[in-house]
């Protein structure tokens, strides 16, 4: 779409507005928002909304809004930083200029390359930001080492979705149809109002995943929209009269999907012709879902049997769309929540039609350069990829290391040792993106080397950080946001430079000016970085970025800029079009050219071909010699309009809005236990605790409680042991390492049982240290009373010892 | 010209607690007053909540519980925006697009068309 404003514009008072659209850093999915920023005297004095921009129309979050907040926060850090590794943990930096930088980390990464070789170097992103598109090429091709880590147990975020994606759906990212593609949007001939939008373990007006702006749902439920909400918490959304709640216990989700195709098919509701067309496996699957009638669902589900078959019948209809959430990544059982979910896409007849379930085409936009960075490492040492043999469901789909299998590696220096680390925008032990993070902290620490980048000191750095590399915001550098990393592009935006405040570097010219020094060439003897011209960044990134858009959109970077950004529309139907596969059949881009009902490659890899329900390994129900002690089931991970993940704690507007994490409890529950609203609550199970205050709601089950993820205090004391209090109310603590799905995907960070007690402050809380489920049995059941019987435990062959 | 007559119209069935009307009317006034806003002391607009109340036992979609903008003494319609042409910052910039601005009468129109839960607040 054209927009009528030049991009940058001088304003009377000497002023100038740049308008751009929203990433990151500080942390957010790329929605893309867009944004005017005014600049005054080298200070961003106004952010406003773009009122030009179709999706957002000007509306804007309060992470947004206090951009000029955060940008001159006093605790920015400007400028490379070095300290000595004995001095780890203390604060004891010493500002360095960007020359000695280079040399400095070149001259590491050369000596660990030469000495080790380059698996020796592992690099970690983080989740979100715009880092999720430049850490794997940071790997495989500045650094040239093919151990890339999101380090989150069981790759809980997004991937397993992706994944499952690919074997069952062949496709990229499902999404929700919010008309997001179109320039008219809902006014779009071709477009349908979904009749109901169910959103299965998500929030969308807070999380705003992967590129969806979660108040499109406000604005398709003012035009007629019906929300199902599918979460074990009654929330806002699903209040909201008309819309239907579907609460459930936690990690229940499998039974819940089986059960809710159970009543389809009991019923006669689906599109049967849709599947005799398009779908693997309809005979087998009718068969499994019969194991889940609505009364048997009821009890291990806890939603009532008459509740799930409404919900079922709404699903049956035509167009739904289901926008399927983190609940489906954070769970051992999470490759059949997934599977399932599309099931009752496709079996209704709601895969890529109007105002259903949109897919990307196989191939993401602009999004593959990133993995096609892996031509830069020789396929000896691609075969090096730390997890890569003993978890092909993952790594066949995800060009990363297995995130479990990276920390026993760490721990144990087998297969061989990790010399060096890179954060890229990744604070992995306050955390967000790990579990059991003492245990990777006690790792990290032991490492030769490690580099930070990031927009302020955290924990992480703190702890482990050598090298620290200043991050520009959102408003400090170019780039391109692009919904969905390129695998579903609803559309794709401009993010220009306002301001730039110290010497700091973004993720791109980090790569290029690295990339650039290190002067790599792979393989076939061609280098990634050094074709990108101008020595400097206003050069060589927009060249950088013309360079990814112009084969296949045919507009540079400049015009992209002018344009404001571009929305590439959308064909439904492809797999009638042959759009879906290389070959250019009619089908879809899987084994058997349909969509799998029973998985071929599941098959293969030794897992159920159709889903199933797995009861959560850590309940009360799993391990009743502890349902006394650990009666309540813990959930965690929602999210919060003031803050993303484990970022925008040391800004004071938005810490306004949650000073401290809170713990949700049912007033009855809280009642036993002597709590009352604002009292500090100490959460206990087998792997950890945390402390975070009592907040009493009648929306929760009185079986469940439900904690704050990313919670330190920039506040406090930085310096070890305490970094900035990062232990304190630590929830992923309580979810344990390794204790994955068979295909190595989904960790449980939303469905471990815990305890809960009043205790007195936050401060005096004493950590509990994390006991390995396969290699630490004997002290699980010494110390902390477990059966080891009843452990779950399918991964012994592939831990190292 | 004179706003004497205007209000803010509330669509409170979409107010999503977002905090956006909040923030955004705390740089206004910054802006506007010279002066740092204290979001604890002196907002130029507050979100109230009323429930959740659960209206029926046994009914997992009987609820009520929205939230509800409400503007402080602070609150100055954002004339100069007004003047300049533009919507108050929070009007513009609210998530949910549930505040208008605009003469009373015109507003009491608009919740006619709009129907329940709307409010119309005249600070």
């Amino acid at each position: 779409m054209a927009m009528s404003r030049e991009w940058r514009r001088e304003n009377p008072d000497g002023s100038v507005t740049v308008r751009s659209c929203c990433w990151s850093p500080p942390g957010d999915h790329p929605v893309g928002c867009g944004l005017l920023l005014t600049v005054k005297d080298g200070k961003l004095i106004n952010v406003e909304g773009d009122e030009e921009h179709s999706i957002t129309n000007g509306r804007l979050c309060i992470r947004a809004l206090s951009l000029p907040e955060i940008v001159h926060s006093p605790e920015r850090i400007l400028y490379p930083m070095k300290r000595d590794p004995k001095d780890r943990g203390k604060d004891a930096w010493t500002r360095i200029s960007w020359d000695e930088t280079f040399d400095l980390v070149c001259g590491k990464v050369n000596y660990f390359k030469d000495e080790y070789g380059a698996q020796s170097i592992l690099v970690f992103g983080g989740t979100g930001r715009e880092a999720c598109i430049y850490y794997y090429p940071l790997g495989f091709s500045t650094l040239q080492t093919p151990n890339v880590c999101y380090g989150q147990s069981g790759w809980s975020c997004y991937g397993p979705r992706c994944s499952i994606t690919d074997y069952i759906l062949g496709a990229g990212y499902p999404e929700i149809d919010f008309a997001g593609y179109f320039e008219d949007r809902y006014n779009n001939p071709e477009f349908e109002l979904p009749k109901y939008v169910v959103c299965w373990g998500k929030m969308p007006l807070a999380s705003n995943g992967d590129g969806l702006f979660g108040h499109a749902l406000i604005d398709m439920m003012r035009l007629g929209t019906k929300i199902i909400m599918i979460d074990p918490r009654i929330t806002w959304l699903g209040a909201i009269e008309g819309n239907i709640n579907l609460q459930i216990k936690p990690g229940s989700d499998a039974a819940v999907g089986l059960g809710l195709a159970n009543v389809i098919i009991e019923e006669g509701l689906q599109d049967q012709e849709w599947i005799d067309a398009w779908c693997y496996g309809w005979d087998e699957f009718v068969e499994r879902a019969k194991e889940y009638p609505p009364e048997r669902v009821e009890e291990l589900a806890w939603c009532s049997a008459e509740q799930l078959r409404k919900v079922a019948r709404c699903m049956a209809e035509k167009p739904v769309s289901i926008a399927w959430g983190l609940a489906v990544d954070q769970n051992p059982n999470g490759s059949q929540v997934g599977h399932i979910t599309i099931i009752l896409q496709a079996i209704t007849g709601n895969i890529d039609i109007p105002g259903g379930l949109t897919l990307g085409p196989p191939s993401a936009l602009l999004g593959k350069w990133r993995m096609e960075t892996r031509k830069d490492l020789a396929p000896d040492l691609w075969d090096m990829r730390l997890g890569a043999a003993e978890y092909p469901a993952l790594s066949n789909a995800m060009a990363t290391t297995h995130p479990d299998f990276t920390l026993d590696v760490l721990e144990t220096g087998k297969p061989y040792e990790i010399k060096m680390c890179w954060f890229n925008s990744s604070n992995l032990l306050a955390p967000t993106c790990s579990a059991a993070p003492t245990r990777w902290h006690d790792a990290l620490i032991k490492t030769e080397f490690n580099v930070v980048q990031d927009l302020f000191m955290t924990p992480t750095a703190m702890a482990c950080a050598d090298v620290f590399l200043p991050l520009p915001t959102v408003a400090e550098h170019d780039g391109v946001v692009i919904t969905h990393y390129g695998r579903n592009t609803v559309f794709l935006g401009a993010m220009n430079e306002a301001l730039r405040l110290g010497e700091t570097k973004s993720d791109i010219e980090v790569c290029i000016e690295f990339g650039k020094r290190l002067n790599n060439a792979g393989p076939d003897g061609s280098s990634t970085w050094n074709v990108f011209e101008g020595d400097t960044r206003d050069q060589f990134v927009p060249d950088f970025f013309t360079k990814q858009l112009e084969p296949e959109l045919g507009f540079d970077f400049d015009e992209l800029r002018r344009i404001g950004f571009y929305q590439p529309g959308y064909t439904y139907r492809k797999y009638e079009k042959g759009m879906l596969r290389f070959d250019g059949e009619p089908g879809f881009n899987t084994v058997t050219g349909m969509v799998e009902l029973y998985s071929t490659l599941f098959d293969a890899w030794g897992e159920d071909p159709l889903p199933y329900y797995e009861e959560p390994r850590w309940s009360p129900v799993s391990h009743p010699e502890l349902a006394e002690r650990y009666p309540l089931m813990m959930t965690t991970g929602s999210r919060e309009y003031s803050s993303f993940h484990s970022e925008h704690r040391q800004i004071p507007t938005l810490r306004h809005f949650r000073t401290y994490p809170d713990i949700e409890i049912h007033p009855d529950v809280a009642a036993q236990y002597g709590i009352e609203e604002g009292d500090w609550v100490e959460v206990e199970n087998p792997f950890g605790r945390a402390r975070q205050k009592a907040h009493l709601v009648i929306t929760i089950d009185p079986r469940v409680v439900h904690c704050r993820h990313g919670w330190w205090y920039p506040e406090q004391d930085g310096e070890e042991p305490n970094l900035f209090g990062t232990w304190k109310s630590n929830v992923n603590t309580l979810v344990p390492h390794f204790d994955i799905g068979r295909l190595g995907f989904g960790a449980p960070f939303k469905s471990v049982f815990c305890s809960i007690k009043k205790v007195d402050d936050l401060d005096s809380i004493v950590p509990k240290r994390s006991y390995d489920i396969v290699k630490e049995q004997d002290r699980l059941a010494e110390v902390e009373g477990v059966d080891p019987a009843n452990i779950v435990d399918i991964h012994r062959e592939h831990r190292i010892y | 010209m004179s706003y004497e007559n205007y209000g803010l119209l509330v669509d409170y069935r979409y107010c999503s607690n977002c905090h956006t009307c909040e923030v955004a009317c705390k740089y206004h006034l910054q802006q506007t007053l010279g002066r740092e806003i204290d979001l604890d002391k002196t907002p130029g607009i507050v979100v109230l909540e009323k429930g959740p109340f659960h209206l029926e036992e046994g009914n997992p979609d009987a609820w009520d519980w929205s939230y509800i903008p409400m503007p402080t003494a602070l609150c100055d319609l954002c004339v100069d925006r007004l003047e300049r042409g533009e919507k108050p910052s929070c009007v513009k910039q609210c998530l949910a697009a549930c505040m208008e601005v605009g003469p009373l009468d015109e507003l009491a129109r608009r919740a006619t068309e709009i129907g329940h839960r709307t409010l119309i607040v005249r600070p």
